[in-house]
């Protein structure tokens, strides 16, 4: 799995840090860090869910690689 | 129970897509449909009032998925076709253009429709805004003036002032409260937004009730507030509340009321099922019926649905989260806001330009709201899942 960020849609919700600390962190004016883009296989499940209820639809992910 | 055959989603926006995405998620290997009154594939409105108004975002971008990702659902996605009409015993809808669509499970996702002024005429000028071709054609005319009325004093309204003052028109905001967004988060904060959009040099009409709108057989001219006065425009934003879209669910068989009546699995008869912002549901929670108007419920409640639909039998109960920008500043509020709860400030400061406040009723934190201060916000969110003692409030601020 790989993660693709889309910090200009990222409206700073900060609901991927609660659901996946370890993949995703925010800077002060909230906007997402990825802090690991291609996350071990046991935190794909938090890490699609994410991608799903993330308010600014900003996490694409490419589950092929 | 058993686990239906088919689902059948009726509007292919936010709430609908999260129901077909969370289906395929937890393995439901059934036969879906996404039925979708707008021609346009899934896209997200929250940008709408914001970027894609102001110009920094292409109308393009606010799509949801991408082909391939909706290709990857294996569902057949039907849009342009407004249902009509449900036979709810039967679990058959019928569309505008004459299908008749039958599933073992029918999930209602059909949002909101704006509500227009008494007599609104389609005007030239005058916009309301729910859908992206609505923020397009706002665009459009508001590039073309100088001065723009908005009614109403809600979220939508103070967003849609905030971005038109941002493309440098002059901007009245009219509203009947005595703060913009009192009913959502109390008058405290409401005067904070009152005073930051009188900074940012937005005419403020509070408190005030319109009658109508002027115009000639060219263009809306002005809108018309009680007592005879007019306040000029070119443009004119309607954003005066929106009301659920079940205008098509008469005749149905469910209940309705101030949207689909749903239990607390947010079930409205057997097989059938509400979400997102048509949904009043019962939360077991606060122990009464609610309905949100906010993007990650939808998102929520569709996850939630489709556990229920695939046997989960589990109630949804959610800690609410919703946000808005205005200007540089970001508003973020976990939990319930209400009007008349307590609110105490912990952490920054209003002059800062920046803080996070509790809100707290029935002697417990209920909600927390932050302004510009993304990541503690964040952190007393637990506060509110706790539902912490509202005496400790003292004790939680930041020293
Ligand atoms: C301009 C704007 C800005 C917003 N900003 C924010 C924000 O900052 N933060 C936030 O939390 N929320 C915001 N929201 C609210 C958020 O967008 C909604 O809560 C969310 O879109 C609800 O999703 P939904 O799927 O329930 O309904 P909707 O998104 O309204 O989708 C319903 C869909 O159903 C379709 N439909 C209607 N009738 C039928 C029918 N008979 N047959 C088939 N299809 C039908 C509609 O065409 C529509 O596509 C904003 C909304 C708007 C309009
Ligand atoms: S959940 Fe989405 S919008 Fe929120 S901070 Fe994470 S990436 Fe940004």
């Amino acid at each position: 799995m790989r993660i693709i960020v889309d910090v200009e849609k990222c409206c700073g919700a900060g609901q991927c840090v609660l659901l996946a600390p370890k993949v995703f962190d925010q800077r002060d004016d909230g906007i997402v860090v990825l802090l690991d883009e291609s996350p071990a296989p046991e935190l794909h499940k938090a890490v699609r869910e994410a991608a799903c209820v993330c308010p600014g639809a900003a996490i694409r992910l490419e589950e092929q690689a | 129970m058993t686990v239906p055959s088919g689902v059948l989603v009726v509007g292919a926006s936010v709430g609908g897509l999260a129901v077909v995405e969370s289906l395929r998620r937890d393995g439901y290997a059934g036969a879906l449909t996404l039925l979708g009154a707008e021609r346009h594939p899934p896209y997200d409105r929250p940008p709408l009032s914001k970027k894609v108004l102001s110009g920094a975002l292409e109308p393009d971008r606010t799509r949801l998925r991408p082909d391939a990702a909706l290709a990857q659902l294996n569902a057949t996605v039907l849009l342009g076709d407004p249902a009509v009409h449900l036979d709810a015993p039967a679990r058959a809808v019928v569309t505008a253009a004459g299908r008749r669509l039958t599933a073992e499970a029918i999930v209602i996702a059909t949002g909101l429709e704006p509500r227009r002024l008494p007599g609104q005429l389609p005007w030239p000028g005058v916009h309301v805004l729910r859908t992206v071709d609505d923020a397009v054609a706002l665009r459009a005319d508001l590039l073309a003036a100088t001065q723009v009325v908005v009614v109403g004093d809600g979220v939508l309204g103070t967003e849609a002032a905030a971005t038109a003052r941002g493309m440098g028109l002059t901007v009245t905001l009219v509203g009947p409260q005595a703060t913009p967004l009192a009913s959502q988060l109390g008058p405290r904060i409401g005067g904070y937004l009152a005073e930051l959009h009188a900074r940012q040099g937005v005419q403020l009409r509070l408190g005030a009730a319109v009658e109508g709108l002027v115009g000639d057989d060219q263009r809306v001219r002005g809108v018309r507030l009680a007592g005879g006065e007019v306040l000029p425009a070119d443009v004119v934003v309607v954003a005066i509340g929106s009301r659920p879209a079940i205008g098509w669910l008469a005749n149905s068989g469910l209940q309705l009321a101030d949207g689909i009546v749903c239990d607390s699995r947010c079930r409205a008869a057997e097989g059938i099922y509400a979400v997102g912002d048509v949904a009043w549901w019962h939360h077991e929670g606060l122990g009464t019926g609610l309905r949100l108007e906010n993007r990650s419920n939808a998102v929520e409640q569709g996850a939630a649905v489709a556990a229920n639909i695939l046997g989960k039998d589990r109630p949804y109960a959610p800690v609410p989260f919703f946000w808005t920008d205005q200007y540089d500043v970001k508003i973020q509020v976990h939990g319930f806001a209400t009007p008349g709860a307590e609110v105490a400030l912990v952490e920054g400061s209003p002059e800062l330009g920046q803080f996070v406040a509790l809100y707290g009723s029935g002697g417990k934190v209920t909600g927390v709201l932050g302004w510009n201060m993304v990541k503690q916000t964040r952190m007393h969110r637990q506060h509110v899942v706790e539902g912490t003692d509202w005496s400790r409030v003292d004790s939680l601020r930041a020293s």
